[in-house]
């Protein structure tokens, strides 16, 4: 059932010739490798349409949409939209501007399905309209909120407070079903405190007998504004907060948008911190992993298989904080490289995980791979095709165990992935067992990378010598005047990033993690948007919900792993 | 109380010290974990460091089972309603401890959807502080605790003197 992707190096074809007729305002080639559209809105949804149909440009997977404020400009918000074709290696940010009075654009939930909760996103935080989209309304802010969070005019500490009526029932769930066929039709409320959640998700189904007939979500219930605050923050000072959106796996976050930030100033971490994060990443995927399948494996009775995972959970949190100080936030990453350099047992340490982490992993395996009970509750359970995986936006294992082999590392090979020799585990199947498959799988790739990776564990700094981006080493601060000086400036003025935007992604535990950055030059990002994986998984998971029954219900919700820190962040 | 020897003896305690040692060692924690901090409370009650040492490895998931509520992550003002709900539907006598920096105060997350600290609706007993607490942090908070509900120093005892006096 292993697969390696490959990659296929396609021509960027002329976009412009190839898109409606004038329907471009703009087009470029961006620094971050996107071609960049700005659309009038009139023409949004054919520019969309034809970057979806048109065989040549083929951009079936639609990545995020959000918005953007600029109080200054005349057309005051800008929606932007990040698209990419699986088949072909190329990717477009389209952008709207619009303004303020009026400020509406078409919905693509028509195109692609994955705009749902995007657009109601980027209507909650921005105020911006989606025409035509099915249900629009606040997505992560409560009931009794007022105002437009991400906007530059509101106040980051304004609170709204939520009353205990504000119970935020879907509007279907109260209506009564007269219809003599409904007669056993009830509601049923899952969340946001239900041990089953692993976080604050909120589902309310109904029940015709015991099959599901309707579901929604409701989500928002950690969000925690990670967004607004960090256009408040340096940019080094991000990286904390980034560690709390996947907490299961926060070094791969943080590592993700050092790279981000890296890409945009230009400068590149040194081949050790390279190679030490792509360890502490891939022993946090197998962590995450981890949580994912043991916590799915609870709620299906399983707990032996809890504690199992656990242990080796713990030697790697041990192996953690021994690099960062933290065993699970451990902002650890730094833009241009690693706070300081590893232990000086790394190596001795990686290599006990190495022989120690497999044990446990076959120990489940033997448990429950061939569990009868195990299968029968999880086979043909939950499917997802292929098609609509892509549709919906899935990236990273959920959408590998649908048979689609896109994953980050191998497509677009960022941190020196290329050298190393991995597969990319995918399944055929689209259940819930093809998703425990997948992961189980990971884990043991992770390891082959890791493997690789302290075999030749470069010696040398862990942090760029540029001190436009990183301290200099405090010895020499003490000692030498130019050190103080830099030392001085960077600690008052912070980074420089060059006025510009960029979008950079990086494959997580959970699928591909962007970060969509815009710089106006000063010491802090302007804006700051997140794609989170699970936003877009979970948003098909009403969908499929769909004539499933609830312990169905619950087996799928573990197997998609949403992490709710990611989710709202 | 029968002696190895044979003969008999006798200990003499008030009722109320022998409940609160009882509480004390059976305390049923309710984790209310919502973020990284629910994370390290797995830890706590895992293999490694099972905090069935201490007598609190019982976790319920329902309210009307436990007695421990351990508020582990951030609470936003969407979710404060159902903490309150779920507090209330507690039965006495009932404590609290506010796991993390968030919990206890908001945390980094001074910010418009983010209650800063728990203690806005519902009583704390112990505000365990870390970002997240160490494991052994949280079980120092529930050793506390544990002192705590001896010595008749919850929130609770505070709160039940408090209404013995509105009723006198
Ligand atoms: S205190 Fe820190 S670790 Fe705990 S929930 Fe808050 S941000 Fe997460």
């Amino acid at each position: 059932m292993t697969a390696s992707s490959t990659k296929s190096s396609t021509q960027l074809p002329d976009a412009e010739a190839l898109l409606p007729a004038d329907a471009v305002i703009s087009s470029a080639r961006a620094a971050d490798g996107h071609t960049e559209l700005t659309v009038d809105r009139s023409r949004l949804l054919e520019v969309l349409r034809t970057l979806k149909e048109r065989p040549e440009l083929d951009c079936d997977l639609l990545l995020d949409i959000c918005g953007v404020d600029y109080p200054r400009r005349d057309q005051r918000f800008e929606v932007v939209y990040h698209i990419a074709s699986l088949a072909r290696d190329h990717r477009f940010r389209v952008k709207v501007p619009i303004s303020e009075d009026d400020a509406t654009v078409p919905s693509a939930y028509g195109i692609w399905k994955a705009a749902d909760w995007f657009e109601r996103e980027a209507y909650d935080l921005f105020g911006i309209t989606f025409e035509g989209h099915p249900n629009l309304k606040r997505i992560l802010t409560h009931g009794g909120f007022h105002g437009h969070a991400l906007r530059k005019d509101y106040d980051p500490g304004q609170r709204w407070l939520l009353t205990e009526e504000d119970s935020m029932v879907p509007a279907w769930a109260t209506e009564e079903l007269t219809d003599e066929d409904h007669l056993e039709s009830q509601v049923l409320n899952l969340g946001p405190s239900h041990p089953a959640t692993h976080g604050t998700l909120r589902v309310v189904v109904r029940l015709e007998g015991e099959t599901i007939s309707k579901a929604e979500c409701e989500i928002g219930y950690l969000h925690r504004c990670f967004e607004k605050m960090s256009e408040t923050h340096g940019w080094n000072q991000v990286i904390p907060y980034t560690d709390r959106l996947n907490y299961c796996s926060s070094m791969i976050n943080g590592v993700g948008y050092a790279l981000a930030v890296e890409k945009m100033l230009g400068v590149e971490a040194p081949p050790r911190a390279q190679a030490v994060r792509v360890i502490l990443s891939e022993l946090s995927r197998i962590m995450d992993h981890a949580v994912c399948l043991g916590a799915n494996l609870v709620d299906l009775g399983a707990l032996t298989n809890f504690w199992y995972f656990f242990q080796p959970r713990e030697e790697i949190y041990g192996l953690l904080e021994a690099c960062a100080g933290g065993r699970l936030t451990v902002s650890y990453a730094r833009v241009g490289g690693l706070a300081h350099d590893v232990p000086a047992d790394f190596e001795e340490r990686v290599r006990y995980l190495l022989d120690y982490i497999p044990k446990f992993v076959n120990d489940v395996e033997k448990l429950i791979t061939t569990n009868k009970i195990f299968r029968d509750r999880t086979e043909g359970i939950g499917v997802v095709s292929p098609e609509d995986a892509v549709a919906w936006g899935w990236t990273g294992p959920c959408l590998r165990a649908s048979g689609v082999p896109y994953d980050v590392r191998k497509a677009h090979p960022y941190m020196g992935y290329e050298q190393y020799d991995f597969d990319v585990p995918v399944a055929s199947t689209g259940d819930t067992y093809a998703r425990y498959l997948v992961r189980m799988e990971e884990m043991r790739q992770s390891l082959r990378i890791i493997r690789q990776a302290i075999d030749d564990l470069p010696e040398g700094p862990v942090i760029t010598d540029d001190h436009h981006v990183a301290l200099p080493p405090k010895e020499k601060v003490y000692t030498e005047m130019e050190a103080l000086i830099w030392h001085f400036k960077l600690i008052y003025e912070g980074i420089h990033v060059p006025k510009g935007d960029a979008y950079s992604f990086t494959e997580g535990a959970n699928g591909e993690l962007g970060y969509y950055i815009v710089s106006d030059g000063s010491g802090h990002p302007y804006r700051l948007k997140v794609r989170p994986p699970c936003f877009a998984i979970f948003q098909a998971f009403p969908h499929i919900l769909e004539g499933h029954m609830v312990p169905d219900a619950i087996a799928i919700l573990g197997s998609l792993n949403i992490i709710a820190g990611e989710l709202d962040r | 109380m029968r002696q190895p020897d044979g003969s008999s003896s006798m200990l003499t305690t008030r009722v109320d010290a022998m409940l609160r040692w009882v509480r004390k060692n059976s305390l049923w924690p309710l984790p209310f974990g919502t973020a990284c901090c629910a994370i390290e409370f797995m830890s706590v009650v895992s293999s490694h460091y099972d905090l069935a040492r201490f007598g609190a490895e019982v976790v319920r998931f329902s309210p009307r089972q436990s007695d421990l509520m351990i508020v582990a992550g951030t609470i936003t003002d969407k979710m404060a309603p159902v903490v309150k709900r779920i507090y209330d539907q507690m039965a006495e006598p009932k404590y609290v401890i506010s796991m993390g920096a968030c919990a206890c105060t908001g945390g980094f997350y001074r910010a418009y959807h983010v209650v800063q600290g728990v203690d806005e609706f519902i009583p704390v007993d112990v505000y365990v502080p870390g970002c997240p607490p160490t494991p052994e942090a949280l079980m120092h908070g529930v050793i506390k605790l544990q002192e705590m509900i001896q010595n008749g120093e919850t929130q609770y005892d505070r709160f039940k003197h408090q209404e013995l006096d509105t009723t006198a």
